[in-house]
């Protein structure tokens, strides 16, 4: 068991390994203070933090929604809430055009009414993003909630405290580790969304060319800048999922009242 | 737990061996790497090819030629391959993976793609300045992007794309969506995407002839086969091919 352990450790430690290898160290600093690659990062950085605020806005509740009340269709819900995880971002991206284009189901009142145009702008990434990014954080806050004794909350509401006053005094911090590792997942798989951006927001330095479209385009002309941003992006996600450590198995029952 | 260890060993060298012995004597196998805009004439082709050599059977790699070179630069095991610009066979020829000199076999010229019918009646490439108007490119690193930077030169014309698509394919899927409103694509591309898009020609003096070149790779274990196969892309039924799909053809 322990050889098939290894196994899997070197499969997933050898690529990084390669891209190590190979990355040209001697010219980091070039690469990293060219304009390009700041403004790239910049916007990588400003979308992916609203769509961490947008998912955790609108994602909690519907984890709540999804744990707590038990109402016909709940599953196909659930489903339906986590389906861009295993769509291939592409076809997300081409879904993403028939509802919010401009000729899209919805996209075209926004277009008609409002003169709202998502796609090829900075809005049309975070709409890719939360597409593919905010089922994280469902998933992970609706099974902390699961998790959850919901006796002390009947025990508080028994006492007289408001729903939002227990929502906000127990129920919220008895979450809090799954929420904070729901929004760093759905924050770093943001951060590294290529297919649905690409496809739906378009590619424009400054406008919607985030992180990974700037390296996956610059392997064609400049594989030495693709390696050093790939692994700046290997880098900031490492360091988001080992802070993470093991918050998102589920360890927050017994953080409440230890 | 050793059983459980061994017995997935077993699997793993059965799946190994089993994919080694799948190489079957009696036909020999041809892998052509082949730009993606020349996938529905190849496959045309190709399927003419193994009516004439049944013996021979075909699998193609259909991607962008900068793809190709990089994957065959990285090892890809391919026996021809057929590339939309001579740049990106040069990387092939320099790194010394190319058995002789490359050929060239057709050509290609560049339309714009506009939405179907033409709703903005596009005529001419001064028109793509129009302000509102969503034109979509590729960088200039991608070959139809050099390509349409070319044709905005010589045409005199500066043009503030909406967004630089990964490849031509990413162009047209737009425009036939009607999310962006035009691009200058392959005409051969048109031709294929039928009716979904409409297609306006650009004046012969300022377009763009891109050319195709296809050349045996110098690790093939078929190169008859491979040689029979870039004959018959030169022979009068396949040139009748190529130019029945848009391409343009080379004096023979």
């Amino acid at each position: 068991m322990l050889v098939l352990a290894g196994i899997s450790v070197a499969f997933f430690a050898l690529p990084f390994a390669g891209l190590i290898w190979r990355a040209p160290w001697s010219k980091v600093t070039d690469i990293l203070s060219e304009k390009s690659v700041g403004t790239a990062l910049w916007l990588s950085l400003e979308t992916s933090l609203i769509t961490a605020l947008i998912s955790c806005i609108f994602g909690v509740p519907l984890a709540l929604l999804l744990a707590r009340v038990n109402f016909p269709g709940r599953s196909f819900v659930r489903a339906l809430a986590t389906l861009s995880m295993v769509l291939p971002p592409v076809v997300g991206g081409v879904a993403l055009f028939f509802s919010f284009g401009r000729r899209g189901l919805f996209g075209q009142y926004l277009n008609d009414w409002f003169g709202i145009r998502l796609p090829f702008t900075t809005a049309g990434v975070v709409i890719a993003q939360c597409f593919v990014a905010m089922p994280f954080l469902v998933l992970t806050v609706e099974a902390a909630i699961r998790q959850l004794d919901s006796r002390y909350e009947d025990a508080a509401r028994t006492l007289g405290a408001s729903r939002l006053y227990v929502f906000r005094r127990i129920t919220l911090p008895s979450i809090k580790p799954a929420l904070v590792a729901g929004v760093a997942l759905a924050w770093a798989r943001a951060l590294g969304e290529f297919g649905a951006t690409i496809t739906f927001a378009g590619n424009l330095p400054g406008t919607t060319q985030t992180m990974p479209l700037a390296t996956y385009l610059a392997l064609e002309s400049n594989p030495e800048a693709a390696l050093i941003l790939s692994m700046l992006m290997i880098t900031v996600s490492f360091v988001v999922l080992v802070g993470l450590r093991d918050r998102w198995l589920g360890r927050q029952r017994n953080d409440l009242f230890s | 737990m050793r059983r459980f260890v061994s017995s997935v060993m077993v699997l793993i060298l059965g799946l190994i061996f089993a994919g080694c012995a799948s190489a079957d004597d009696t036909t020999t196998s041809l892998h052509i790497a082949a730009a993606s805009s020349l996938t529905e004439v190849f496959n045309e082709i190709g399927a003419q090819f193994m009516r004439d050599n049944p013996d021979i059977a075909i699998t193609f790699n259909f991607a962008s030629s900068s793809d190709l070179a990089l994957q065959i630069s990285q090892g890809l095991p391919a026996d021809v391959f057929a590339s939309a610009d001579v740049k990106n066979m040069a990387k092939v020829t320099d790194a010394g993976l190319l058995e002789g000199q490359p050929t060239a076999f057709a050509t290609n010229s560049l339309e714009i793609v506009v939405e179907k019918g033409n709703p903005l009646h596009i005529v001419s490439l001064a028109q793509l300045t129009t302000p509102g108007l969503l034109f979509v490119t590729c960088p200039i690193e991608v070959p139809i992007g050099r390509y349409t930077a070319e044709v905005l030169r010589n045409a005199g014309v500066t043009v503030t794309p909406a967004s630089l698509e990964e490849n031509a394919k990413g162009i047209l899927t737009k425009v036939t969506l009607g999310e962006a409103d035009a691009g200058i694509v392959y005409r051969t591309d048109i031709l294929a995407a039928g009716s979904s898009v409409t297609g306006v020609p650009i004046a012969d003096k300022i377009n763009v002839n891109p050319l195709y070149v296809v050349g045996t790779l110098r690790d093939s274990h078929a190169k008859e086969a491979t040689q029979r196969f870039i004959d018959l892309l030169n022979s009068d039924q396949g040139r009748e091919k190529l130019s029945k799909f848009g391409f343009g053809l080379l004096p023979a």
